[in-house]
């Protein structure tokens, strides 16, 4: 819901960015995005037609890596994949709710020319 | 229509206390000029790595350092519409009178009754109606603050918009996120909502009062509770009646205490 909000950041940071290096155009944008971030993919893509329309980055290529949770047990001192921020260790059962990845809203990388 | 979520609300600015903000964003391109010949640039690749939120977590960080500076206690209360997040801090407020000071902000997509019922009780209150964006963020708070009198406040409470999903990605600078589970709800919201509850400290169950009547089942509603916000503090009240309301009271006056007293400069070892 709040994906327009989220995106439009994008698009001023990408922008930011693209001036910053000397391009004028913005071909491309990848995002790394955790499935326990609150934010959805699909209506990230439906929000970025919209936000990126009228700027340097209009028609750009967006791809959006998932990103699993993971968990981090301090018992084993080894991480483990988790469903979502409760999770027990599959190797000494303890349970651990410490999140390690998973709740990315990153701007990994920017195409332009 | 709401451009964020498409729920049919709102339409319009974000407004604080009444007045509107004009938000300027800087002209995202540069009108390059033409000498007749082609410009072949090679295209890049630039790796930024950066956080998408970093904008608003720097502008939260900027108001927690300007809040403890002030000696505020702030809370920032979360939850979805009708669970009785303006009663609370109402009561909240006129149980803490003589105690501690409390000023308010609201957050809402339109309208400022939220406010209007507040002011009539006589706390200080700065509406932000934010038209079509369903969560307050860093930047808003900050504006609305600057309209209270903050040396006459030691608690500020924000009352988000009435929203489990979009508000739990936005730091606001609070000490504490509480999130309100009333009983009328269903036993699973904090299994269907988990990043707003897991993001809580405090989490509070309203409506206590006609618990039995609308057949919350408290066992699995506290189950659900401790599995997704393990961590959180759980109280369990009704703001009408006024059971259970001393021990969240008190937490605050504790919470409140230790701000106070603690050092604003960290001593040098």
């Amino acid at each position: 819901m709040h994906e327009v909000s989220i995106m439009a950041e994008a698009v001023r940071m990408a922008v930011e960015s693209a001036q910053a290096a000397g391009a004028w155009r913005i071909t491309g944008l990848r995002l790394r995005v955790g499935t326990l971030s609150g934010a959805v993919p699909d209506a990230m893509r439906f929000a970025w037609d919209v936000v990126s329309r009228d700027t340097i980055a209009a028609g750009a290529r967006l791809e959006i890596d998932s990103v699993p949770p993971v968990c981090w047990c301090a018992t084993c001192r080894a991480e483990f994949a988790c469903a979502d921020y409760f999770n027990e260790c599959p190797r000494c059962h303890n349970v651990s709710g410490e999140l390690r990845r998973g709740r990315e809203l990153d701007i990994a990388s920017v195409e332009m020319n | 229509m709401c451009k964020e979520c498409g729920c049919g609300l709102g339409g319009g600015d974000v407004k604080v206390g009444g007045h509107s903000h004009d938000h300027d964003h800087s002209h995202g391109h540069s009108h390059g000029h033409h000498h007749g010949h082609s410009h072949a640039p090679a295209p890049f690749k630039l790796d930024l790595n950066r956080s998408l939120m970093e904008k608003n977590d720097r502008l939260a960080e900027r108001n927690r350092g300007f809040f403890k500076a002030k000696k505020l206690l702030v809370l920032n209360v979360v939850s979805s519409p009708g669970s009785g997040k303006t009663t609370f801090i109402r009561e909240t407020a006129a149980n803490l009178a003589g105690k501690l000071r409390v000023g308010v902000i609201v957050g809402d997509l339109a309208t400022d009754n939220d406010a209007a019922r507040l002011r009539e009780a006589g706390i200080p209150v700065v509406q932000i109606t934010t038209g079509t964006v369903c969560h307050l963020d860093a930047d808003m708070v900050s504006k609305a603050a600057a309209q209270l009198d903050l040396d006459k406040v030691d608690v500020l409470v924000i009352e988000n918009v009435g929203n489990l999903v979009c508000p739990a990605d936005y730091d606001l600078g609070e000490d504490l996120r509480v999130v309100l589970l009333s009983t009328t709800e269903g036993e699973d919201k904090p299994l269907k909502y988990p990043p707003m509850f897991h993001s809580a400290q405090v989490a509070v169950i309203t409506k206590s009062d006609i618990a039995t009547v609308v057949g919350f089942d408290r066992k699995q509603a506290l189950g659900n509770l401790k599995r997704v916000s393990h961590h959180a503090e759980i109280f369990e009240l009704s703001s009408k009646t006024g059971q259970g309301m001393k021990a969240w009271l008190d937490f605050l006056v504790k919470q409140r205490g230790e701000i106070e007293t603690s050092p604003l400069v960290l001593p040098q070892s």
